[in-house]
């Protein structure tokens, strides 16, 4: 019986490849990479680090993804996770959270701190940050559609704890375009989005410089299938859609450029993770000084975060994931990432038991301080095999780059269902090398066990949603409405003209209007987004 | 007269409900039923229990495939099954996809749902459990 029709484009030969697909010679030696100019690291084009000692000066920022149910539950796991070490934090939000949605409206029945933490209001971003300082601790929040209100609510916790907005850092993800490639957490269309994200881009250069209001990801491209090579050159193909985005509000280059930061996934095979980050920051540090002219060379130095990849852990004997979860941020340490997040154990049961995370802590923490690998910048730098992997890498990802700037850029490239296409057979090809045997996935095709004794898991409960609507309805009794009202009324006067919206949502947010109320606001004005599915 | 090739054919409905925006399994699984002769349509994102019957009973399908990775299964599949049941659509085979611990996947399977696909399980796992179970009408 024929399962799955042979996709077009696998091999039979014996050969050995990449998970892109790229040909892995029998052996490499100097005929590999004569010619080739390695510079060291710190020096244009960064290919072996955009700084010269790299993790002799400062490690990378342990930075563990995490939130559920209230926000008083994840408070209590961040405290808990800096107790343990942890250097940075970084926000995970419930699904209603994510789609502008408040825990009272009819969509969110069900779903409220499922995935995340449930945030209506600024009232919740208070209580999630109680007794944590944002004058010293930096904090990466995922968050899309509603970025800018969430950031809003960001700066308006800063401002009551009395820290002045040029000492707060962070980075807001914010990066819309890979909503419609891959994540699909989208609520309005392309264009207005754009306006959004240039709007908390244009604010951040002017009022909180030292924050990073976007993070052009590769991770979630990945997730949902894509190669390594797709996942490199569509986000950088995205940050080049935001530098233009930028550059036509009128924003000079070197004013944001430097804050613009990235975040890529780290997958399986081990070498060509290495090698993709390394082509990253080559490819990137080229576009900006000689596509843009920048002259900073701040401008030109891609930063990094990196998550071990999610989609890559199994149900199946789940202690196994502990493996595969320390192969991959070893990859991504090797690649010179500048933060890490590590997976959990239980990633494909629940979000992280506690002690789950801290097994994935302390993967990093043991990284750190015992393997030693922190101590030679880019120590493969040099090798046969990843130069010539990190240049056939960083070839195939232009030729992308080079597709879709033919296309017109990544707007035509979405609407036209280009990059939804390369991801939707990339992941169908590796299903089917999956189903034959092809590739192993140990314990699941391979390795099989019958009976496996469970694992203990996270439970998040209805309670998380009571507890949340009492809150939000006792809110919405007790703040002034008619504030609230004029407020959103004000944002939707500039949601229609061109004027930065930033100072608006301030006000709202202020005024403890909701993530819900605002994120309507802004609907009633631009519309809703339904993408055309492609299989 | 309907000609035997659309007899043979098994109609399926592939949706994701509720709020996950993760479609790489529906999507694969979509085209891999397609590839095994079916007749897949797939409902695209974001739909609520009701969109989801709806299209089910307009589409006349025999199989309703739901992917869920929220976590929100005990929300949505017993009203989905609530659904079916009053509008005498019993027969409908149901199949759920996702994250779902074991205790919940036995919960519902005694609300009716027929199986529920845990992550791993092969698609041929899938296509021979819709084959051996949906009657076919003479």
């Amino acid at each position: 019986m024929k399962l799955m029709a042979k996709p077009t484009g696998t091999t039979t030969a014996p050969d050995r490849r990449t998970l892109s697909g790229i040909p892995i010679e029998p052996f490499y030696g100097p005929e590999h990479i004569q010619g080739l100019d390695i510079p060291p690291p710190g020096e244009f084009p960064y290919t072996r680090g955009i700084h010269r000692d790299m993790y002799r000066g400062r490690l990378w920022t342990m930075r563990q993804f995490s939130g559920f149910a209230t926000p008083e539950e994840t408070n209590r796991r961040y405290l808990y996770l800096l107790r343990q070490g942890q250097t940075g934090l970084s926000v995970a939000f419930d699904l209603p959270t994510l789609m502008g949605y408040d825990a009272d409206h009819a969509a969110s029945e069900g779903e409220v701190g499922k995935c995340g933490v449930s945030i209506c209001s600024l009232q919740d971003m208070e209580i999630l940050f109680r007794d944590i300082p944002l004058s010293d601790v930096t904090v990466s929040m995922t968050i899309n559609s509603p970025a800018p209100v969430i950031w809003a609510m960001y700066l308006a916790v800063g401002e009551k704890q009395g820290v002045d907005w040029s000492r707060m850092s962070g980075t807001l993800q914010n990066d819309i375009l890979k909503e419609y490639i891959a994540q699909k957490e989208y609520i309005y269309p392309p264009r207005p989005s754009m306006r959004l994200v240039t709007d908390v881009i244009e604010y951040s250069t002017q009022h909180v410089p030292r924050f990073n209001p976007i993070s052009i990801s590769g991770y979630h491209i990945r997730e949902a299938g894509s190669t390594a090579v797709q996942e490199l050159a569509f986000t950088l193909r995205d940050g080049i859609e935001y530098v233009d985005w930028a550059l036509e509000r009128g924003l000079p280059v070197d004013s944001f450029a430097p804050r613009l930061s990235f975040f890529f996934n780290s997958h399986n095979d081990f070498f060509e993770e290495i090698a993709k980050f390394r082509a990253a920051r080559k490819i990137w540090a080229e576009t900006m000084r000689d596509r843009y002219n920048t002259k900073d060379e701040k401008s030109w130095k891609l930063r990094t975060h990196a998550q071990t990849a999610g989609c890559s852990l199994t149900w199946q004997q789940p202690y196994n994931n502990i493996v595969r979860t320390t192969l991959q941020a070893l990859a991504a340490v090797l690649g010179g990432t500048q933060s890490l997040h590590t997976n959990s154990l239980d990633e494909a049961y629940a979000l992280p038991s506690e002690h789950a995370v801290t097994i994935a802590l302390r993967t990093q923490q043991v990284m750190a301080y015992e393997s030693g690998v922190p101590n030679a910048p880019d120590p493969l730098g040099g090798s046969y095999f990843i130069e010539s992997l990190t240049a056939e890498v960083e070839k195939r990802a232009k030729d992308y780059i080079r597709r879709i700037d033919e296309m017109g850029g990544m707007i035509p490239a979405i609407e036209r269902g280009f990059p939804q296409t390369e991801i939707a057979n990339a992941s169908y090809e590796y299903q089917h090398t999956i189903e034959t045997g092809e590739q192993k996935i140990v314990g699941v095709n391979a390795f099989v066990e019958q009976n496996e004794d469970p694992i203990e898991l996270l439970q998040i409960d209805a309670s998380a949603q009571g507890h949340q609507l009492a809150k939000l309805a006792k809110l919405k009794a007790e703040r002034d409405n008619q504030t609230v009202q004029t407020t959103l009324d004000a944002l939707k006067r500039v949601a229609e003209g061109k004027e930065n919206t930033m100072p608006y949502i301030l006000d709202a947010v202020r005024a403890y209007a909701t993530v819900g109320e605002i994120c309507e606001a802004f609907r009633s004005v631009f519309g809703s987004y339904t993408e055309t599915s492609v299989l | 007269m309907l000609n035997s090739s659309y007899m043979d054919r098994i109609r399926v409905l592939v949706a994701k409900p509720g709020l996950d925006g993760h479609d790489r399994g529906a999507k694969v699984i979509a085209r891999a039923l397609r590839d095994a002769g079916m007749e897949v349509i797939y409902t695209g994102l974001r739909q609520t229990p009701e969109m989801i019957v709806n299209a089910a009973l307009q589409e006349d399908v025999q199989v309703i495939g739901l992917s869920i990775l929220s976590g929100a299964h005990n929300a949505i599949v017993p009203r989905v099954m609530e659904l079916l049941r009053e509008k005498g659509m019993d027969d409908v085979l149901v199949m759920v996809g996702g994250i779902i611990p074991d205790e919940d996947a036995a919960e519902l399977k005694k609300l009716g749902v027929a199986a529920v696909f845990q992550p791993g399980a092969s698609l041929e796992e899938i296509v021979d459990f819709i084959r051996s179970s949906v009657k076919q009408t003479a």
